[in-house]
């Protein structure tokens, strides 16, 4: 008899948690009740655990409790006020030896991907980097389940399935979005597990100097619940004013695939699919999007997709509720026209 | 004396991959190979910072001999000595496997010659991975800073890096020891125009090969598939959702066709709580 433990990394900043630690926590819970049944043969337990960093972050053990942790392993210290990528992840590593989970996850947020990639490398084990599909499943030559976890490769042109036979945890980095926000239970009771683990002074040499919070535009397009989203179809730069202007009448945000970023037409921020964000608001629109599939996987999970392309035949079609096969400077400032419309009669 | 080492890989234009519509398989023909840009990025800052504080820039790339043609494209941009680790023993090697080779090397080189920094591209365009950077630093117990945008100084006298790095939320200025590893976005460094002198050497240029039997350096355990603790299980392409409706603006026009768009918007309870929510 064994205890299966799935674990999530609580990703948190200024006392604030990341809310892809929450979505990872949902996948967490979903992976573990994939091996109920066999651990229930077999005698042994499941679990679902997260650990968190930070400087009087307890708060937050709290909060990943409610979204469905049963233990929280806390490492609170002065020296983790702020993420540095050694102290944190030899306290993680020092944490994972002690418990030995089986299954870990990690946001792929910029702090997430530059911890995964020390925590795996240390631990000598597999990490997917990227991952928009996990599951526990029957692999031939294992007597559990194993995790399955699927990416896109080649630039997002194709799907691949990567598994970690013997080495553990079996890690993946999961981007935000990728995956729905769990319910949260205000009911739900748990146990932080408070740990220490001791450091030298190497491990805290690199420090930071100062923050510098950029006044520039900083677009939000992760959590937006409106996106409009232009493509090369807009055939130059000026293209993405009328894209702006919908995304204006309809509160939302102004998204971009890859090639306009390349281009430089709009900037990095705004790009949507496998290289720049995955998204999943109630209402996406792609203008002038043939629909490659690397940016299909960072859309495909909106709650509505409208595609406009001039031709018939586009892939974004293919994940579109609707699709509307025209001249998108026409359809626009048609769609403009409506909305207007639409909100005053609802005024 | 600056000794930078900057790594980095030759791969396919991920922006030219084609799916073969009929059979699903990747069309690999009339792909160009190109320096992975993040590298180039950050060679041209080694480089900078080569010619600022006089010195020397070492590149290390792992890949089939193919990758010759990278080196020969790293000399023209300004490096002065390039490594190729090459061996058919390190097919199959995952992200752990790569870093341990990297590592391996990079430490053979530091004992001839100390390195001071190490310069990775952010992630390559091919995998995404960002995984080998951290990976070589954790290797060499080295201090790492990732995303890097900008290196404001490097201070030979006081052993000191000064970085800064962007993240999600700000721009961190970081402060870590020498030897330090950096990967490095776009921002960090404009690509030169390669110098004549530069250009005409690197046609000729012959990297160092570097293989298992000729360095010793490597365990046979931590290389090729037999290093790596992942395995791919299965490649294809995703499955095709239901497609929706489809209205053609051009039978119906343009104003009936948004209608009936918005109509399905209604219809699945979107629309009214999007323009709901719109002051």
């Amino acid at each position: 008899m064994s205890a299966r433990r799935f674990w999530v990394f609580i990703e948190q900043e200024e006392g604030k948690a990341h809310p892809v630690s929450w979505e990872l926590l949902g996948v967490a819970s979903r992976l573990a009740s994939e091996v109920k049944e066999e651990a229930d043969a077999a005698g042994d337990t499941v679990h679902v655990e997260c650990i968190l960093l930070g400087n009087q972050v307890e708060h937050i053990a709290h909060e990943a409790i409610k979204y469905g942790a049963e233990r929280v392993y806390l490492v609170d210290e002065p020296e983790l006020e702020h993420y540095r990528n050694c102290p944190y992840y030899k306290c993680i590593v020092g944490v994972v030896r002690k418990y030995e989970p089986e299954v870990f996850l990690i946001g792929a947020t910029t702090l997430g991907r530059d911890l995964a990639g020390a925590v795996a490398t240390s631990l000598r084990t597999g990490l997917t980097a990227d991952c928009t599909g996990l599951e526990m499943g029957e692999v031939k030559g294992s007597k559990q389940r194993l995790l399955l976890a699927t990416r896109p490769a080649f630039g997002g042109n194709i799907m691949a399935t990567i598994l970690c036979r013997q080495s553990r945890p079996q890690m993946s980095s999961v981007r935000p979005r990728v995956f729905p926000m769990p319910p949260y239970n205000p009911e739900a009771v748990g146990e932080i597990v408070r740990e220490e683990v001791p450091l030298d002074e190497k491990d805290t040499e690199a420090c930071i100097l100062e923050f510098i919070r950029d006044q520039a535009e900083s677009v939000d397009i992760e959590y937006a619940d409106v996106i409009v989203s232009g493509g090369r179809g807009l055939g130059t730069p000026e293209g993405f004013k009328l894209i702006e202007e919908l995304a204006h009448e309809l509160g939302g945000v102004v998204g971009a695939s890859r090639p306009c970023v390349d281009a430089g037409w709009i900037s990095y921020a705004h790009q949507v699919g496998q290289s720049g964000r995955t998204v999943r608001p109630k209402l996406y629109i792609a203008a002038g999007i043939s629909g490659a599939l690397q940016h299909k996987v960072g859309m495909q999970n909106s709650d509505f997709i409208i595609a406009i392309n001039s031709d018939p035949n586009a892939p974004i079609f293919d994940v579109a509720d609707v699709g509307i096969v025209g001249d998108l400077f026409q359809v626009i400032p048609a769609m403009i026209k409506e909305i207007k419309a639409r909100k005053e009669a609802l005024a | 004396m600056f000794h930078a080492l900057v790594a980095v890989k030759q791969v396919p234009d991920t922006t030219n991959i084609r799916i073969d519509p009929e059979t699903g398989n990747l069309v690999r023909e009339g792909v160009p190979a190109i320096m992975n840009p993040y590298d180039a990025h950050a060679l041209a800052s080694a480089v900078e910072w080569k010619r600022k504080l006089g010195g020397k820039v070492t590149v290390v790339s792992m890949g089939p001999l193919s990758f010759t043609v990278t080196i020969r494209e790293a000399v023209e941009l300004g490096a002065d000595v390039g490594y190729l680790v090459t061996d058919r023993k390190f097919a199959g090697a995952d992200t752990l496997a790569t870093s341990y080779v990297l590592a391996q090397v990079i430490q053979m080189i530091h004992e001839k010659e100390p390195i001071d920094v190490l310069f990775f591209g952010k992630q390559a365009i091919d995998g995404d991975t960002a995984q080998v950077g951290p990976g070589v630093a954790v290797r060499l117990d080295l201090p790492i800073i990732t995303y890097a945008v900008k290196i404001r100084d490097i201070d030979l006298a006081k052993r000191q890096i000064i970085v800064e790095r962007k993240t999600e939320r700000w721009t961190e200025v970081v402060e870590a020891p020498l030897p330090a590893l950096v990967t490095c976005e776009k921002e960090i460094a404009e690509v030169p125009f390669a110098p004549l002198p530069d250009l005409i050497r690197s046609l000729r240029y012959e990297p160092e090969v570097l293989t298992v039997d000729n360095t010793g350096i490597f365990d046979a355990e931590s290389i090729g598939v037999r290093g790596s603790p992942t395995v791919v299980f299965k490649m294809g392409t995703p499955p095709l959702p239901e497609p929706g409706e489809k209205i053609n603006s051009r039978e119906v026009g343009v104003e009936a066709a948004v209608a009936a768009a918005f109509a399905k918007a209604e219809a699945a309870g979107i629309l009214t709580s999007v323009l709901g929510g719109v002051k």
